[in-house]
């Protein structure tokens, strides 16, 4: 619990240096040309979800608990990031009115209120906080106190975010319907469409899946890491031993939409939209997949299991865009048929059969 | 032994869906106590535990820690913090936690989302685990994953987890399950040092055992979900209703 082993040791080197290519030297090659601006905003958004697959880890692989509606905290990010981009297009969109063009379409001449205060980018940040943190709050006290568990909770948060998913596709919403946002131009006043606001975008990115890792590992090492896991292996022990079960899953319940929305508002201004699809429940889904691939129960797992397959699905879109969906869920009975620890656990595997293998003769 | 209560259960009763699990159950416990309880299966044993910490909730009855405190209205881990451990009857342990971890989880102290985040172990604390490892002899294995363990010794990890909590009552289910007759004995001997110290309620089948630690003790019989009779080990065992329930040949043998 207090000294670090060295296989932690070896993490924390390997995670600082590649913290430091994606933070320092990847962005300096995309400066000079070395690396495609194609290449640079395509893992800015696989960046942003490793943070959604790290929240799904946090609650799934960490607590045990299976949150089927971790991209609805996503999402929610990304529209809280998504109604300040709006407002900063000013009166440069189609209809060069000064409100976005899908209220100009619904007939509004005026801003309506809650759309106002977006303007100001501290508070659309802090909204991309407490919007999602205050929803599962309440959404958490509820589901915890009910001592809702397994199966229960999964569908839970599916039909969580399926209902959010069919709020906002209304028009009447006022938030743009079924297309959402599109056409961002500016972020701070940067100007999105310049290589040099997608570069800094794409370092922003890498900061903060850095800052979350880190961390995620501290708090792993902490006797909460401890209960957390206790809770996932017993969780009835945990609680004739004194602790209140429910206020840990609510605390790491909200530490996760806190994260998966840091990943969407970071996804938004780099990938230049956000509509309700994103909030359908196969986008939660997909990051239970990831996690899964990757290696659920660790920290690296989730960040490997979401780069890799959304490279494979780029990969895959290209080159066979009808199999895409039968490529990934043979992915993901193969991986929880012959490979339950996921990516990760191939060095140790490889290393036991090794040990098998070189031990025969001598036996 | 001086007769103040540390657990007073009176005419308690519950029943699941009809079917009468706990009836017009009264029972006492006195401060540093060590008292066994007998009974066939479906004799509601379990359910009496459960009672006590909170996991189910009795239809009607008192059910009061020491004096006053008043147990129906408190959930699982209020009354554990009140000073009432429970140890399991299949071994419950943290399988993929370290049997030192296991410890810690369980040491005395605060039980707070913040304070786990922030507090540390201190060398006391330390010297406290390395003591109890010592007392559970796991103390050769105190890096293993419990999970590794054999099936006795995970209901010593959990004796161990019990007594770091320093109840003030320990609830102990059928602790000799699983283990060797030696390892039986030495539970034996364990929970008897505890006593006096702490207030103990032991289930228990096996009858070498009960006779071990009952000794001049109180052995309480359960039957059907009330107390068929109280007494010493050779009253008890002697009597021709426990005999008729618990021993199975009544009618029969009349």
């Amino acid at each position: 619990m207090s000294t670090l082993s060295t296989r932690h040791k070896v993490e924390l080197i390997a995670a600082s240096a590649i913290g430091l290519f994606f933070i320092v030297i990847f962005p300096l090659l995309n400066a000079h040309g070395m690396v495609s601006n194609f290449t640079i905003n395509l893992w800015g958004k696989y960046l942003c979800y490793a943070l959604l697959a790290i929240s799904v880890d946090l609650l799934w692989g960490y607590t045990g608990l299976l949150s089927l509606g971790q991209a609805l905290f996503f999402s929610f990010g990304g529209y809280m990031m998504g109604m300040y981009l709006m407002r900063m297009i000013g009166d440069l969109g189609q209809y060069h009115k000064p409100i976005p063009d899908f209220l100009v379409f619904l007939g509004w001449t005026e801003l309506p209120k809650f759309w106002k205060p977006f303007a100001s980018f501290p508070f659309a940040a802090s909204m991309i906080f407490l919007l999602p943190g205050l929803l599962a709050l309440v959404f958490g006290f509820l589901a915890f106190r009910s001592r809702i568990k397994g199966v229960y909770f999964s569908i839970l948060t599916q039909a969580l975010t399926y209902g959010a998913s069919l709020m906002f596709f209304r028009n009447d919403m006022l938030m743009g319907g079924n297309n959402g946002f599109t056409d961002f131009k500016f972020i701070l006043g940067h100007d999105l469409r310049e290589a040099s606001t997608q570069r800094g975008l794409f370092i922003v990115t890498a900061i903060v899946l850095l800052l979350v890792y880190a961390s995620l590992r501290l708090l792993s090492h902490t006797k909460f890491g401890l209960v957390q896991r206790a809770i996932r292996d017993g969780e009835n022990r945990v609680l004739f031993s004194g602790y209140a079960t429910a206020h840990f899953k609510l605390f790491i319940f909200v530490v996760a939409a806190l994260i998966a929305s840091i990943g969407g508002a970071l996804y938004v201004p780099q990938v230049g939209i956000i509509n309700p699809s994103e909030m359908t429940p196969d986008k939660s889904l997909e990051a239970v997949v990831w996690c899964a691939v990757g290696g659920r129960g660790t920290l690296v797992g989730p960040i490997i299991g979401a780069i890799s397959i959304n490279s494979l699905k780029s990969w895959a879109s290209r080159a066979a865009p009808d199999y895409w969906l039968v490529i990934l869920g043979g992915l993901f009975v193969v991986v929880v048929l012959l490979l339950p620890g996921g990516i990760v656990s191939i060095p140790a595997r490889l290393k036991s059969l090794w040990q098998r293998v070189t031990r025969q003769p001598s036996a | 032994m001086n007769n103040k209560y540390m657990l007073t259960v009176e005419d308690v009763s519950k029943t699941y869906d009809g079917f009468k699990a706990i009836t017009d159950l009264t029972f006492y416990l006195f401060e540093g106590e060590l008292r066994t309880v007998i009974g066939p299966n479906g004799a509601g044993k379990s359910t009496f535990f459960d009672l006590i910490t909170g996991r189910a909730k009795p239809d009607k009855g008192k059910i009061e820690f020491g004096f006053d405190t008043d147990l129906t209205t408190m959930n699982e881990y209020e009354i554990n913090r009140l000073g009432v451990g429970r140890k399991f009857q299949t071994p419950s342990v943290f399988t993929e936690h370290t049997v030192f971890n296991n410890i810690v989880l369980s040491l005395k102290g605060s039980r707070g989302v913040f304070a786990s985040i922030f507090t540390r172990l201190s060398s006391t604390d330390r010297d406290r685990i390395d003591e109890l490892l010592k007392l559970i002899r796991l103390d050769g294995k105190r890096d293993w994953k419990a999970g590794q363990l054999a099936h006795g010794e995970k209901q010593w990890l959990e004796i161990g987890m019990l007594l770091a909590q320093d109840p003030k009552i320990l609830l102990v289910d059928e602790p000799a399950a699983g283990m060797t007759d030696e390892e039986t004995h030495r539970t034996g001997e364990l929970l008897i040092s505890l006593a006096g110290k702490h207030s103990i309620i032991v289930i228990e089948h096996d009858m070498t055992f009960v006779k071990q630690i009952a000794r001049d003790g109180q052995v309480t019989v359960l039957h059907q979900g009330s107390v068929l009779c109280e007494g010493k080990f050779d009253a008890v065992q002697s009597n021709p209703k426990v005999r008729e329930v618990y021993l199975g040949r009544g009618k029969s043998n009349k």
